[in-house]
């Protein structure tokens, strides 16, 4: 077992003749959290999704646990993997979206336990007995029967989270989780994460809170255009940028 | 984590308000024209002979009158179960990334969508002039099996084809519309979580389709419902069928229209019926206030209403 989750290099990403990536090279570390930082359109969510193979990369090579995104290799030539496969690699990568995509015709409960009966065939019992497990841990308890529309933003997220945990992934993506939610409810939503990268579960989080960012992070990425501008510990980035561009993109979020 | 503080606030809770409603003398007035205008057209047709309900109360329960009724429903729950079953296919189809598929579904919306239902009619119940043998195998190579058409056209065969492979090339569309009002992040958490295409569609996207889905395809039932009187051009002893066949003997054609028409509308009430509970049901979890129900909305008339939601 390696110690790389993710590996990046030289990663490139079109749509038509945008280029969004330009050659992101970068690696997360088994229990790491990584943060992304960067201006709106940078391409961070674009990266994201390549990861999950939600997007389909056009040039360079990038692997989750030593297995690369959406190809197999074999004699030195690339191939496609069956959706099927796709399907099965994404069981192992966790998810959650700024806008939380819960599934409004099903309950809480019923979010957290889809995935786990159907794609991973697991009893109807087990499953409601660990998104049971899951929601309480998000400080759900009485939240079980609710459907999404009777949940506040910051509950909402809190499921979505417990929804992804229920595939016991190995990563976690995070795409700004926070910033559809009014400022009363981000502490709530951040400090579920807090808790889980102390649980040694290893996360990208793309996200504007520097704070979360200092105190959590152990790598904190700022991407601007399409490539990494700057990469370190968050005291190196956050603390004492080397870029201009790092500078001013902070002074302005912060 | 979650509030729990508030109540500290109010130490007692004061009365609730009893205000006096808005008085709405308008209102009154409306439901006062129209009632007498209501009342004026029922006097009118009650009152006139021509309309002969004494015949209509004679034919209303005939048993030829009460067969067509079934005809049209059997073939309608038949029909419109195809209808949907082909239309979903259809849709999938024609959203689907292959494009011999996608355009497979676009020409047969194109075509049964394009041409007239009593043509479509008239068409299946030829169709032995078009095919004297029916054969099932492969392309160009041998076949497996052979059928004498006059065995499988019958009146009931070509009505039921006609009707139901038309009607799903209008549901394709109904449905279609309905798989692309899910948003698209809705599949891609389904994606993210490991679900394959088929289990997404089944277990995301179709359930909230539904409520695009439901309301046309009541509008569907209800067009059938009536489109099928038009079978009786190649002799399906449907409602119309039989009502024009007993005025055809007696010449009384008012009447029997008329317990023809009292028949459509007991039929289509029931596709309301049916339609008000499939929408309640998948309605769930996408509303916060439960809608007024009826009692409510007609308590608003005389109240004062107006404000709230909805
Ligand atoms: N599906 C898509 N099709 C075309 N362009 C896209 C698509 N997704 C993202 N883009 C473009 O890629 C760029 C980067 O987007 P994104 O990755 O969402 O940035 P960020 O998350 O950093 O704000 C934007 O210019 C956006 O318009
Ligand atoms: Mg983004």
């Amino acid at each position: 077992m390696s110690d790389v989750m993710v590996k990046a290099e030289g990663v490139h990403k079109r749509f038509g003749a945008n280029e969004v990536l330009k050659g992101i090279t970068l690696t997360v570390d088994r229990g790491e959290v990584m943060c992304l930082l960067g201006p709106s359109g940078s391409g961070k969510s674009t990266f994201l999704r390549c990861i999950n193979h939600l997007e389909k990369i056009n040039s360079g090579r990038l692997s989750v646990d030593g297995e690369l995104v959406g190809y197999r290799e074999a004699n030195g030539k690339l191939y496609e993997l069956h959706e099927r496969v796709v399907a099965q690699k994404r069981q192992e990568i966790g998810m959650v979206f700024q806008s939380f995509n819960l599934f409004p015709h099903m309950t809480a409960l019923q979010n957290v336990t889809l995935a786990p009966t159907l794609v991973r065939r697991r009893g109807r019992e087990e499953a409601e007995r660990r998104a049971c497990e899951l929601l309480d841990r998000v400080g759900l308890k009485d939240k079980y029967h609710a459907h999404p529309v009777a949940l506040s933003g910051g509950q909402q997220q809190r499921v979505a989270i417990a929804r992804a945990l229920a595939m016991d992934p190995k990563l976690m993506l995070f795409d700004e989780p926070t910033s559809a939610l009014d400022p009363e409810l981000v502490g709530e939503v951040l400090d579920v994460m807090r808790d889980l990268a102390r649980s040694g579960m290893t996360m990208v989080v793309v996200t504007h809170e520097i704070g979360f960012a200092r105190e959590v992070a152990d790598t904190v990425v700022f991407m601007d255009g399409g490539v990494v501008v700057e990469a370190g510990s968050p005291a190196e980035v956050l603390g004492a940028p080397k870029h201009e561009r790092t500078r001013s993109f902070l002074s302005k979020v912060l | 984590m979650d509030q729990t503080e508030l109540t500290q606030i109010a130490p007692e809770r004061p009365d609730d308000i009893k205000a006096v409603p808005v008085r709405r003398p308008g209102r009154w007035l409306g439901a006062f024209i129209v009632l007498v205008i209501a009342a004026s057209i029922v006097r009118a047709v009650v009152t006139n002979k021509n309309f002969g309900w004494s015949v209509v109360g004679q034919y209303l329960f005939d048993h030829r009158i009460i067969s067509g009724a079934i005809a049209v429903l059997y073939m309608t729950a038949l029909a419109m179960v195809v209808g949907v079953i082909l239309g979903t296919i259809l849709a999938i189809m024609r959203l689907s990334p292959n494009p011999v598929l996608k355009t497979a579904s676009w020409l047969y919306i194109w075509f049964f969508r394009g041409t007239p239902l009593l043509v479509q009619f008239v068409f299946w119940f030829n169709i032995k002039a078009l095919f004297p043998h029916i054969d099932l195998g492969v392309p160009f190579g041998p076949s497996f099996i052979h059928a004498d058409p006059n065995s499988v056209i019958t009146v009931f065969g070509a009505a039921f084809l006609a009707l139901s492979t038309n009607e799903g090339a209008y549901m394709a569309e109904v449905v279609r519309a309905g798989i692309i009002s899910v948003p698209e992040g809705q599949s891609e958490a389904a994606a993210s979580l490991g679900l394959n295409r088929l289990q997404i569609m089944r277990k995301v996207v179709l359930p909230q389709a539904m409520r695009v889905i439901l309301p046309p395809t009541g509008n569907e039932t209800i067009s059938m419902l009536k489109n099928i009187s038009i079978a009786s051009v190649i002799g399906f002893a449907e409602l119309y069928y039989q009502a024009s066949d007993i005025y055809a003997q007696n010449y009384e054609t008012i009447p029997l229209l008329i317990v023809a028409s009292i028949w459509y509308l007991a039929l289509t009430s029931i596709a309301y019926v049916g339609q008000y509970f499939l929408e309640r049901k998948v309605g769930q979890g996408f509303s916060r206030s439960q809608q007024a129900t009826m009692k409510e909305r007609w308590l608003s008339l005389g109240a004062g209403g107006g404000g709230g939601l909805r």
